[in-house]
């Protein structure tokens, strides 16, 4: 057994680059095809076989191709922009969100005057306490030791489309 | 930035890594020895060997927020180690995205309400409702919204001289001028809807709008005229257009 078997079927990309053998129950193999080389290069670069290996291994098998998903956005973000990576695409929506809260408010203040309905009661259907507890990221030391990261497990971030940056 | 190469205390990465912590050490100014924890999570996830090379290849002043922003994607992914600090970001979007209905929703009633107010408002140029309708859908990404605070006064006055036009409700000039007061909204919407259609393109009245194919399209803009409306029903229908050149006013 030679490794005739592994030459039967591609190595996965993740093999490829890493010059070993593809085995049958490599870890890598389901979520970085042979025709995706760029995915797990980038991925390679910014954490590590051995460390996306592990995350994997602490990863239900059922999350672990949204978790190679996201972990190749991460990638790319920070490949992208190496000093703020991600960071720099959750500040930016949490200022359009500051802006368009902003805006609204405006809005309805407006709209109260023709319909007599105070501004504050204007805000029922939207509550603002709704929103996730992500405070704004300018880069400054002092802002980030006080961030809260709240845990979200059940978002489906597989099908987001365009990187916002 | 703690420079603890230069006391005793070897700084953060080094106690974590067991090595002695070199006047140069590359860590030394953004892992201080008193948060242990920031280099442990970022070692775990992103590797020292990789950091190193990160910070090797910014400039000095860049360091410290890219520092900074690896331990916060670091411990986002400790905390939620299938989406990280994506799944922030997807929140935010769908956030962002509700925000932006909702202001839209509301600049369409001021328009309703300001225009029913306002027996005449003077015309608005062409180029400027081109300018406004570009900001409007954000240099074509279509994610982010460059959204006005006070919505435009758009032109009340218009003449329906082509093909059929039947309004519900036996119609009226004051139904004609409130259905007209919320086009510039209208117009939008029917952008939106006509996406995919390659002959679109809006013309130098705001009021006028050419499309190639009237029979499904007309159907799809009902759609948008009644949801976009706010419970003002109006519906219009559109003589054949044998060219795609000839105009069909939507109102």
């Amino acid at each position: 057994m030679k490794g005739h078997e592994s030459r039967s079927t591609s190595s996965c990309a993740a093999c490829k680059l890493l010059k070993r053998r593809c085995s049958s129950n490599c870890i890598f193999a389901p979520y970085f095809r042979s025709d995706e080389p760029s995915k797990f290069a980038r991925v390679h670069k910014v954490f590590g076989a051995s460390n996306v290996s592990k995350i994997l291994t602490e990863v239900p098998v059922e999350w672990r191709e949204d978790a190679v998903n996201s972990l190749a956005y991460e990638a790319e973000a920070r490949l992208r922009d190496p000093v703020y990576g991600c960071i720099g695409a959750i500040a930016l929506l949490q200022r359009k969100m500051d802006e368009l809260q902003h805006d609204l408010a405006i809005a309805r203040a407006h709209l109260a005057r023709y319909t007599a309905i105070p501004p504050l009661l204007c805000n029922d259907h939207f509550s603002l306490t709704t929103l996730p507890d992500f405070p704004i990221f300018d880069g400054t030391k002092s802002v980030l030791n006080s961030m809260e990261f709240q845990q979200h497990g059940s978002v489906n971030v597989v099908h987001q489309t365009s990187f916002p940056l | 930035m703690a420079s603890s190469s230069s006391s005793n205390s070897p700084c953060a990465a080094c106690k974590f890594l067991r090595r002695k912590c070199m006047s140069r050490c590359i860590f030394a100014p953004y892992f201080p020895p008193e948060e242990p924890q920031k280099f442990a999570n970022v070692h775990k996830i992103f590797g020292a060997s990789n950091v190193t090379k990160l910070l090797n290849e910014l400039l000095p002043h860049q360091r410290e927020d890219a520092v900074n922003s690896l331990a916060y994607e670091a411990e986002a992914r400790m905390k939620d180690p299938v989406y990280g600090c994506v799944g922030a970001i997807s929140v935010l979007q769908n956030q962002v995205h509700r925000l932006q209905k909702e202001l839209d929703a509301a600049n369409a009633d001021l328009v309703r309400y300001a225009c029913n107010d306002i027996p005449t408002v003077p015309p608005m140029n062409p180029r400027q409702r081109s300018m406004e309708f570009d900001s409007r859908m954000g240099n074509g990404a279509g994610s982010f919204y460059q959204v006005p605070g006070f919505p435009l006064p758009y032109p009340p006055s218009w003449t329906d001289s082509s093909g059929d036009v039947h309004e519900r409700g036996g119609g009226g000039g004051e139904e004609d001028r409130s259905l007209s007061c919320f086009l510039g909204n209208l117009i939008e919407q029917i952008v939106l809807a006509f996406s995919g259609v390659s002959n679109f393109s809006s013309t130098s009245s705001p009021l006028r709008v050419s499309i190639s194919a009237v029979g499904w399209s007309s159907e799809f803009v009902y759609g948008e005229l009644r949801g976009s409306s706010n419970g003002v029903e109006a519906r219009k229908t559109y003589s054949p257009v044998p060219s795609p050149q000839e105009d069909a006013i939507i109102a």
